[in-house]
Formats: C-alpha cells, sequence, structure tokens
C-alpha cells in the first residue's frame, strides 16, 4: 500500500522516477562496493588469523623463557635489569585508503639498529634465559606490529561492510519497492484520472446531444402544428 | 610521533620493557581501564592489552574499536591465551558477513 502522503501529480511521478533512478543507481554502485570490500576482507581476515596464531605462539615462548629467568634471578635483579631500556621505539603512523576506508600503516625505527643492542643490562650479574626471553620478545615483536595493524584494518573493514550491507539492503528491500509501488499508485491514479475526464466529456456530449434532439423535435412538432393549422385555415374559409 | 603501550600485569608486560615500549604494569581492572582512557587520550597509536584483563574491559575494547587510534590488541598473558583474540577475529566476520563463514 503506498503511504497517504503522496500527491497523485504528475510533477510528484517525475520526481519519484527521478529518485528511484538515482536510488537504483546508488544500489549497484554500493553493491558493487560491498562485494569488493567483502574480497579484500576475507583477504586480510585469512592474514589475521595466521598472524595471530604466529604471534600467540611466540609470545607464549617468550612467556616461557622468561617464566624460566625468572626462577633462576630473584625478582629484584631482574626488575632491575629491565628497569631502563637501552633502546626506544618510534612509531610513524600513515593513513591507507582502502575502498575508502582509513587503515593504517605502521613503520617502526628503533633508536639502535644493532640486533645486539636489544638487550639493557649488563651480561655479568644476569641469567642467560633472560637473554633468550628478550630475543624471542624482540623477534615476535615485528610480527606484533603487522598484527596491530592488520587487525586494525579487519575492524575498520568490518564495520564499513556492515555499514554498506545495511545501506544495500534498505535500498533494495525498503527504499526501492516503495518507489515503485509509490509509481505504480500515481500512474493508475492518473490513468483513472483520465479515464473519469473522457466519460464526464462523453457525457456532457451526450447531454448537449439530446437536447438538441429535443429542441428539433418541439421545433418540428411547431412546425407540423403551424402547417396543420395553415391548412385546415383554407378549408374553414 | 606515535607511542606504543603495554598493559597487563606486571609479569607478563615486564619482557616488553627491554624493547623500549611503554609498559604500563596494573594490578586490577580498574587501573588498566584507567590506563586504556588516559593512553587513547595521549598519542598512542596501538595498545598491547592481556587477554586476562581483557576479558573484563570488553565495553572499553568495543569503544575503541571504530576509532582510527588507539588499535588494541589483545595478546596472550602469562598464563596462556584465552582465546579472546582469535573469538574477536571471529566477531568480526560475522559483523562483516552477518555469519562466521571460516
Amino acid at each position: 500500500m503506498p503511504s497517504t502522503t503522496i500527491n497523485p501529480t504528475r510533477m510528484e511521478l517525475t520526481r519519484l522516477k527521478g529518485r528511484l533512478k538515482t536510488a537504483q543507481r546508488g544500489h549497484k554502485l554500493l553493491k558493487d562496493k560491498r562485494d569488493e570490500l567483502m574480497k579484500q576482507f576475507m583477504d586480510v581476515v585469512r592474514e589475521n588469523r595466521a598472524l595471530r596464531r604466529r604471534v600467540e605462539e611466540g609470545l607464549m615462548k617468550a612467556h616461557g623463557s622468561f617464566t624460566v629467568a625468572a626462577a633462576l634471578m630473584s625478582p629484584e635483579m631482574l626488575q632491575q635489569s629491565l628497569l631502563y631500556p637501552k633502546q626506544s621505539v618510534e612509531l610513524e603512523m600513515s593513513f591507507q585508503n582502502m575502498m575508502s576506508v582509513d587503515v593504517p600503516r605502521y613503520q617502526f625505527r628503533t633508536t639502535s639498529q644493532d640486533p645486539g643492542e636489544i638487550y639493557p643490562y649488563g651480561f655479568a650479574q644476569t641469567s642467560g634465559e633472560l637473554d633468550d626471553a628478550v630475543d624471542a620478545m624482540a623477534k615476535v615483536f615485528q610480527d606484533m606490529l603487522k598484527l596491530a595493524e592488520i587487525e586494525k584494518t579487519s575492524q575498520l573493514l568490518a564495520e564499513e561492510i556492515e555499514k554498506t550491507r545495511r545501506r544495500v539492503n534498505a535500498l533494495e528491500y525498503v527504499k526501492i519497492p516503495e518507489m515503485q509501488e509509490n509509481i505504480k499508485y500515481i500512474t493508475m491514479k492518473l490513468d483513472e484520472n483520465e479515464r473519469a475526464n473522457t466519460i464526464r466529456l462523453m457525457k456532457v456530449k451526450d447531454m448537449l446531444r439530446k437536447e438538441a434532439i429535443q429542441e428539433r423535435r418541439e421545433e418540428d412538432a411547431r412546425v407540423m402544428e403551424a402547417w396543420s393549422e395553415s391548412a385546415q385555415a383554407p378549408g374553414t374559409v | 610521533m606515535y607511542r606504543i603501550g603495554v598493559i597487563g600485569d606486571p609479569d607478563s608486560v615486564l619482557g616488553f620493557k627491554a624493547l623500549g615500549l611503554d609498559v604500563c604494569p596494573v594490578e586490577e581492572v580498574e587501573q588498566a581501564r584507567q590506563a586504556i582512557h588516559r593512553m587513547a587520550k595521549e598519542n598512542y597509536a596501538i595498545l598491547y592489552l592481556t587477554e586476562q584483563l581483557a576479558a573484563q574491559l570488553s565495553a572499553e575494547i568495543a569503544r575503541y574499536k571504530d576509532a582510527l587510534t588507539p588499535a588494541i590488541i589483545l595478546i596472550p598473558g602469562k598464563e596462556g591465551s584465552l582465546g579472546i583474540g582469535m573469538a574477536n577475529v571471529k566477531s568480526a566476520v560475522e559483523r562483516a558477513v552477518g555469519a562466521d563463514i571460516l
């Protein structure tokens, strides 16, 4: 049932037809966007899962090494050796536009390039297990950064896909059918008016013709009367 | 210049200190909540959060999920992985596709 507020006028019809055209084009474009987003999202998610598994494994290994190191060293000693990091990480963030979604790209730089520089302590008073632990941590860190990038990307893409999907569905199942219904309603109404008008004209014409016939008959009757009067008159004279 | 933060129980996050990350050791969930909010306001681009804490901070994580920064990334704590990180990947798929297709 069309909504009650539309005016069945030609102007409204033209306007609605224009809107329907726009909506259909928008729907097609959004659908394409959704499909492409979905394609990229699937790639990202697959990578995300693999990376996460790798990071979790790597971190568990590092944690394990740390536990061993903590068992071999006194907690104070451990704290002290890690308290002042030798290197610091500088993170640069840029954005990449992925199907109109801004996703972050991280570039990180450590203050020292030497991989041997990651140990912030002297080797004399610490156990070798701590070296392993820090080493494992440093190794997994690359993956952790990549994971951050990929995971954020997948979250942002998921949000965008959800939004796009809703729009596509709203257009496809609500907006476009509604407009088509309204257009149909207006066309029918206009046709109906047209027919009503034709009938009215026919009726009027009919009435006029009837009147004309009536007049003609009356005149004929008058003429006949006049004639018969005039025909009788000579007889009487 | 952005920074990277790590939030978790002291034992789990100690190692990250050696890498030069900003480590924020917390004992309680409430402290972690405050740390997340504080770090989100400062220019932290990535926050690593242990799953043990994340289990009780889902509202905070959801809040920053759609924001560009910070990216809150769950990592397993000392006690091992709780599978929340993986579940989040799954929920992202569900959110996008409407069903878990992986």
